[in-house]
């Protein structure tokens, strides 16, 4: 049987999508880009068994005429694997969803406060006399100017989702900044 | 005898984990009991596999009776037991902590029925990874307990552990994929995917596909393991989840990465053709981890950084490939399988009794509870390689080993690796000085309950938020001078108060928000310490079964002929 190049093609097309839509910020595209990663994994699997043949099946067909039998096996593991998985991510993604209202990869906040941090000492300071940003995040002025702004939650939640009952959004949304 | 009980790490735990599913809503005191039973009972059974592998060397197991090529093969080496040792030892402290900090919570918070059985699907997959004798079943593994994982991350779905389980996630998947690819191209290259045949059958191909075999291997299992540069995710999602279960991450997940590693660097791949990228990455991460533990001010980042970066000194000891290189990165596996775990409950307790882990925050809590102290004191020496503990002893092995190899990458390595040693120094000498030594008055915090509120997620903000409904960001002076009289007010008690707390849950009169550490945890990590130290007493014997393990590795003789030589059994 002559090697086939319908599925090398299928596979790399596969894993271009796959990673171009892992890059994404938003949750479900990366959904769908481990979805896409997991079939061209599975089909390049089922590719290193060799050239297809008849069904595996003793008394089907002849043993020189089968396909390989145990990457069918081990792309059915990969596959309850994959599902079990996406499963749970969707799950994740809906609870992101319940928590803040965005479904996307979220910022690290500590990870920014030390970056913006200045880089004397914070113990020698008077939290006071420090810019908002440098100050220990359990100062209270660091949290921020816009604290009385969220205060108003039924008021922001009403104006931002206005079809949406107060009781059904768990939190304040998110507010992102842009430095 | 051996072979009877070479499944038992992986089928004990899972099965338990079924009966604790079961049990768990309703008899909570069963499920724990139940858990810590087969726990125990799997370290036993490690104990014994330890000393039997080291007596008869390596043995196999194929599993429902499938001849060799065909069937799913367990083996247990020098290696494999020792790891095996090492992470069920680990896996029972902090279970038995978890228990302690449940019964501690009122398990009001976390949904302790589900926290039992995953823990137990989490080590049936640490065994199952550390057992397996070919590539799928390790990839099986990695899968059981990385999903376990998931969800323990992800423990009570609060709005950080969500951001940072979703990185981790994503991440975990993007390395299994990689892994199943590769093991994908390793069967249509050899036609196999057991260890001990590929062994043979993978030096006979092209020089090229043995080069990106081993690479795409070597790079799936570099992001489990956490390797520079792809190290990123790990400092990023690990500080969010509950104590117990960053300790067990911490300690076992990364290295099962680095036990993967070794077993395919030295049985699959032993010509040590990326030995040098592998120096390089060594230096890379040893580097750049304790650059970011230095930077951080929160005492769970400081760990997870110093992990990072103390992952490089195994990978060191496996580019080295010579038998005293293996040995001292076996050894430091081991060493450092502990000590992590151990850190990172203390962690916990720090931030049970001073109500955060920012360094910033934290103060006075040597006179508040000096046994606490002692308990990170130990461990912390024992990171940072202050002789005579067993980071020393680990250290000193792969920097003798790295200057007895010549070359002059390995020296330049050799150096770094003492700078790092030097820096872990610094980084948690720095959490002592600040949150053990400084007195509290000194501490910038000003309240410690808003800093336990911010740490704790989003929904427990609303409260203090309110309080400052006046404060507008700008804030009037009246406000700021208030606010700072109350700080001031609230130091002084606080400084007041402090001798009528120990570590042993006195201070529940106390004015300051320490809550009484549970005594259950308070002994789980007494005894995890005092583990860290009898690595120290049994370096010994310790470092001689490491080093028989790293000759069996480089020898691959034992590893293979246990395997093949089963082919002629019925």
């Amino acid at each position: 049987m002559t090697p086939t190049v319908v599925l090398p093609v299928i596979i790399g097309g596969l894993y271009a999508a796959g990673v171009y839509l892992l890059l994404d910020r938003s949750l479900t595209r990366v959904l769908l880009g481990f979805l896409l990663l997991g079939n061209a994994t599975n089909l390049l699997l089922l590719s290193a068994g060799g050239p297809a043949g008849l069904a595996p099946i003793l008394g089907y067909a002849e043993p020189e005429e089968i396909s390989d039998p145990l990457p069918q096996a081990l792309i059915l593991t990969a596959i309850v694997i994959t599902f079990g998985i996406a499963a749970f991510l969707l799950a994740i993604i809906y609870r992101s969803w319940r928590l803040v209202r965005q479904e996307v990869v979220e910022i690290d906040e500590e990870d920014r406060r030390v970056a913006l941090r200045s880089g004397t000492d914070a113990d020698e300071m008077d939290p006071d006399d420090l810019a908002l940003e440098d100050r220990p995040a359990a100062h209270a002025d660091s949290l921020g100017g816009d604290a009385g702004g969220d205060l108003a939650v039924e008021g922001t939640l009403a104006r931002r989702y206005g079809g949406i009952a107060s009781d059904d959004v768990d939190l304040p949304p998110t507010e992102r900044r842009r430095r | 005898m051996i072979r009877v009980l070479m499944p038992l790490p992986v089928l004990l735990p899972l099965l338990g984990a079924a009966v604790a599913l079961l049990v768990g809503g309703r008899h909570p005191r069963v499920q724990r009991t139940l858990s810590i039973l087969v726990l125990g009972t799997v370290l036993a059974v490690s104990i014994a596999l330890l000393l039997l592998a080291d007596a008869d060397g390596a043995e196999s197991l194929s599993i429902g009776g499938w001849p060799v090529p065909l069937g799913i093969v367990l083996v247990v080496d020098r290696l494999s037991a020792l790891m095996l040792v090492v992470a069920s030892t680990v896996a029972l402290g902090v279970l038995v902590f978890a228990v302690g900090q449940g019964a501690a919570d009122g398990d009001e918070e976390t949904p302790i029925s589900i926290f039992h059985p995953t823990f137990l699907v989490l080590i049936a997959g640490v065994a199952n990874a550390f057992l397996a004798g070919d590539l799928f079943n390790l990839y099986v593994g990695f899968e059981i307990l990385l999903t376990a994982s998931y969800v323990l991350l992800t423990l009570g779905g609060s709005a950080p552990r969500i951001r940072a389980g979703i990185t981790y996630i994503v991440v975990s998947l993007l390395s299994s994929l990689l892994f199943l690819a590769a093991i994908a191209l390793v069967y249509a290259a050899t036609g196999t995917v057991n260890m001990a045949q590929l062994a043979g059958r993978l030096s006979e191909l092209p020089e090229g596909t043995q080069l990106l075999l081993q690479s795409m291997l070597l790079i799936a299992f570099s992001i489990k393991a956490a390797v520079f540069p792809l190290s990123a995710w790990l400092p990023d999602s690990y500080p969010t989840a509950p104590a117990p279960v960053t300790a067990v991450f911490a300690g076992l997940l990364t290295k099962v990465g680095v036990y993967a590693i070794i077993r395919t660097q030295t049985l699959l791949f032993p010509g040590g053709a990326l030995d040098t990228v592998l120096m390089v990455a060594a230096l890379a991460t040893m580097l750049i981890g304790i650059l970011g533990a230095v930077a951080q001010t929160d005492i769970r980042r400081i760990l997870s950084f110093t992990l990072v970066s103390h992952i490089g000194y195994m990978v060191f000891g496996i580019a080295l490939s010579s038998a005293a290189g293996l040995a001292g990165a076996v050894f430091y596996v081991v060493h450092h399988i502990a000590i992590q775990t151990t850190l990172f409950l203390v962690a916990g307790l720090i931030e049970r009794q001073g109500g955060s882990t920012g360094v910033d925050r934290l103060g006075g809590l040597a006179k508040a509870s000096p046994f606490l102290a002692v308990l990170f004191f130990v461990p912390a020496m024992n990171i940072a390689g202050i002789p005579p503990l067993s980071g020393f002893i680990g250290k000193l092995g792969l920097l003798e080993a790295g200057i007895a190899d010549g070359g002059w990458l390995p020296i330049v390595v050799v150096a770094a690796g003492a700078v790092t040693s030097l820096l872990t120094l610094v980084a948690i000498s720095r959490v002592w000085s600040r949150a053990f030594w400084r007195p509290p008055a000194q501490s910038p915090a000003a309240d410690t309950d808003e800093a336990a509120a911010r740490d704790a997620g989003p929904e427990l903000v609303a409260a203090p938020l309110e309080e400052l409904a006046s404060d507008d960001g700008s804030g009037s002076t009246a406000t700021r001078v208030r606010r700072r009289a109350a700080w001031r007010r609230h130091t002084a008690v606080a400084t007041a108060s402090t001798p009528a707390m120990d570590g042993l849950g006195d201070g529940a009169e106390s004015a300051r928000p320490l809550r009484p550490l549970p005594q259950v945890m308070i002994g789980s990590t007494t005894v995890m310490v005092a583990v860290t130290v009898a690595l120290t007493a049994l370096a010994g014997p310790l470092y001689a079964i490491a080093g028989r393990a790293a000759v069996d590795l480089l020898d691959r003789g034992p590893y293979v002929n246990a395997v093949i030589d089963e082919e002629d059994a019925p």
